[in-house]
């Protein structure tokens, strides 16, 4: 073909593309939060008070934790860095009310996923972290093996959770009485149960843990084996009016279980994503398709999670596992595993 | 000279009251819209809604179930039963102290001084919590409970007070009581021969408590059973500990109102009484207090209204009162926040103004009047 009727014909093609183009390009992700937290340069997360495994301070007073490391990796999906966050510690008085409010972006502080909340209180309930149920914990020299023969017996709670509604709910189907004494902080309600005052103290799995590494002699207590109220998935809540910020929020969680079943880790993330041939592994790095975009975010989201925070996993052991209070994985395994965490296909 | 405000001052007025209307008009209309973004409204409704919960210690009956607007009384009563031993507590010992703080002995004088010192500077919510851990940490366990005489218990979980069960006979006692409480009310001021009945009014609870007795159809003596003691009434240390912080939170400040009332009544009447040949007690007890006692009723007002307010602090020792069921687990299981706070503080609003208005008119009752 003679040289300018190629070039003309390029130029064709390309102002045809450059015409057609904006039908394909996404139309933005319209969200308030995520707008606002932009513009901030910051993202506000609720998060428990202090408790070991969920939300701590460490030694150097850094935040760790379970429910943080989701902080830091929301953080790390929108603005490119795990440490741009305010962390707003919330009783369980308040947590909710907190978040309705607008004072925070999203609410990851060990919380039941339930009814209530999602309705009456209109909340969404994006992702479970940690699939656990209400256990109690007694001293050994009580002897307790069942629940029912805590009859008459006093147990220190936290104010304002599921916890109490469950004991009621036992009490009226099975005709005892377990008495309950009410606290605002868990400090407080783990110093009564040492000190006597209570016969035991009851809470999610994981916060049962966390208060018997506080007590004076943990060998001292055990955890009655029967749990009461079903399953408790406790997990991340965000405001009911915006759905694109509860869809990121969702995926950031799924970004982590798809990093453990893709093998990365943090260690071998930067040596992953150097040259990937696997598809799966392509599409988490970001190197095809458009997947940070229709969220929100840039496409290399899921990659920065997987190098600053690591995979889901690897969170667990730090916090809950052989690193921390020493649980196992069991309901909080991988669906592959045999355990309850699942997510959608990653295309 | 007849004072009538301006027109620039009557204008200053409208637009202030303008300015006000305004900024409510505002509040109002920003928190119902923010209600409708959340899929709520305004409404008292949910009182009838039954409660899910436990309050572990209640003087009127509570069971799992009752509706919110019940517990909202179960949990008015506590607070009313925790401010009215603190006020009589606090009472009593604030004006020992503050007589002790004027005495001519040395080491009375200075204990007084350090004791009221030590818990004026010190925050109220801090020295709850300290006699909550204190009570805690001293006491055995239900399995080795102090054994007091009569039946009574004393260990972690409470003092426990052997109780009398009327059986049958619980309508007549709610009788007999309030002719205890009302008929000397009454008695006091019959004339009788040349003076009025008086004092003598005193012994009409006396024989109400003897009939009392009588209507007994067993007692209840406090005993372990378990896990812990059943049988009895129980004072909670919950209880005891918010009892202690606040009387003696309040003692404090009463100690300073009652020396500075006492110091207020004029040095002449202790040189007449001490010159007339009475000795310094009885110079204090017909001449001084009489007179001291009457001028410090408006501040002691202010007292009262402080440890009805505080009485809220036993949230943070699980005392179950009105700003930890009512404002706490009532508005998480409902969700309604509003209308929780609102009423929370409308109560503690009619509580606060009947006190102060009794507290005013007894004030006017026994007011010296001045020429």
């Amino acid at each position: 073909m003679r040289p300018i009727l190629k070039a003309v014909c390029r130029a064709a093609v390309a102002g045809f593309i450059g015409l057609t183009a904006p039908a394909h390009a996404q139309t933005p992700v319209k969200s308030p939060t995520l707008d606002a937290v932009k513009k901030r340069g910051e993202l506000v997360c609720g998060i428990d008070t202090g408790i070991p495994g969920y939300a701590f301070q460490d030694s150097k007073g850094e935040w760790q934790g379970l429910d943080v490391a989701y902080c830091r990796a929301l953080a790390d999906a929108i603005l490119g860095s795990p440490t741009k966050i305010k962390f707003i510690g919330t009783t369980s008085k308040v947590r909710f009310s907190v978040l309705a409010s607008g004072e925070i972006d999203v609410l990851i502080r060990d919380s039941e996923h339930s009814f209530g909340r999602n309705t009456a209180l209109a909340l969404d309930e994006p992702a479970v972290n940690f699939f656990t149920a209400q256990t109690f914990m007694v001293k050994k020299s009580l002897n307790v093996k069942a629940l029912k023969e805590l009859d008459g017996a006093t147990i220190c709670v936290l104010t304002g959770t599921t916890l109490e509604t469950n004991i009621a709910d036992y009490n009226r189907a099975n005709k005892i009485t377990i008495k309950t004494l009410l606290f605002d902080k868990p400090e407080e309600a783990f110093a009564a149960a040492d000190s006597g005052r209570c016969d035991g103290y009851t809470d999610d799995g994981g916060s049962v843990a966390a208060a018997r590494s506080t007590m004076k002699v943990p060998a001292d207590w055990t955890f009655v084996p029967e749990t009461i109220g079903g399953l408790s998935p406790l997990g991340s809540f965000t405001r009911q009016d915006d759905p694109a910020w509860t869809r990121l929020v969702k995926w950031v969680h799924f970004a982590m279980l798809e990093a453990e079943t893709l093998g990365i880790t943090k260690a071998n993330a930067a040596q992953m994503g150097a040259n990937p041939t696997d598809p799966d592994v392509r599409r988490f790095f970001g190197l095809e398709g458009n997947f940070g975009q229709l969220l929100g975010v840039d496409n290399e989201w899921s990659a920065r999670i997987a190098k600053d925070i690591g995979n889901y996993g690897e969170v667990y052991e730090a916090t809950f596992g052989k690193g921390g209070l020493g649980l196992p994985r069991g309901m909080n395994n991988l669906a592959i595993n045999g355990g309850l965490q699942f997510l959608p296909t990653w295309h | 000279m007849i004072h009538r405000p301006s027109p620039r001052a009557r204008l200053g007025q409208w637009l202030l009251l303008a300015g006000v209307a305004a900024a409510g008009w505002y509040l109002v209309t920003t928190a119902g819209d923010n209600l409708a973004r959340r899929h709520t409204s305004f409404g008292f409704g949910f009182l009838a809604d039954g409660g899910n919960f436990d309050i572990p210690f209640h003087l009127l009956s509570w069971a799992v179930g009752d509706s919110y607007a019940w517990a909202l009384l179960v949990c008015t009563a506590n607070t009313l039963l925790v401010s009215a031993m603190s006020i009589v507590a606090a009472s009593l010992l604030g004006l020992v102290v503050g007589v002790m703080r004027l005495s001519t002995n040395w080491l009375v004088r200075n204990l007084a001084l350090w004791f009221i010192e030590a818990i004026r500077n010190t925050p109220q919510l801090v020295q709850i919590i300290f006699w909550y851990t204190a009570v805690l940490q001293t006491l055995p366990g239900p399995r080795q409970s102090i054994v007091l005489p009569f039946g009574f218990l004393l260990n972690i979980r409470g003092f426990y007070l052997p109780s009398l069960d009327f059986g049958s006979n619980g309508a007549a006692i709610w009788w007999l009581a309030a002719f205890a409480v009302l008929a000397p009310i009454l008695a006091w001021r019959i004339p009788l021969r040349r003076g009025r009945v008086g004092a003598k009014a005193l012994a009409l609870p006396l024989l109400a408590c003897v009939a009392g007795a009588t209507l007994v159809d067993h007692v209840s003596y406090p005993l372990l059973r378990g896990f812990n003691i059943a049988g009895g009434i129980q004072v909670p240390p919950e209880l005891v500990a918010l009892w202690a912080g606040l009387s003696i939170y309040g003692a404090a400040f009463i100690a300073e109102i009652v020396r500075s009332s006492i110091q207020a009544v004029s040095h002449g009447q202790r040189e007449a009484a001490l010159s007339l040949g009475l000795r310094p007690s009885q110079v204090l007890s017909k001449v001084i207090l009489p007179q001291a006692l009457r001028m410090m009723v408006p501040p002691l007002t202010s007292q009262y209204l402080n440890i009805i307010k505080s009485s809220s602090l036993g949230a943070a020792v699980a005392y179950p009162e009105l700003f930890e069921i009512f404002a706490g687990t009532v508005l998480n299981q409902s969700g309604r926040e509003l209308e929780t706070i609102f009423l929370l503080m409308a109560i503690f609003l009619v509580i606060n103004l009947l006190t102060s208005a009794f507290m005013n008119w007894y004030n006017h009752r026994v007011a010296l009047v001045e020429r």
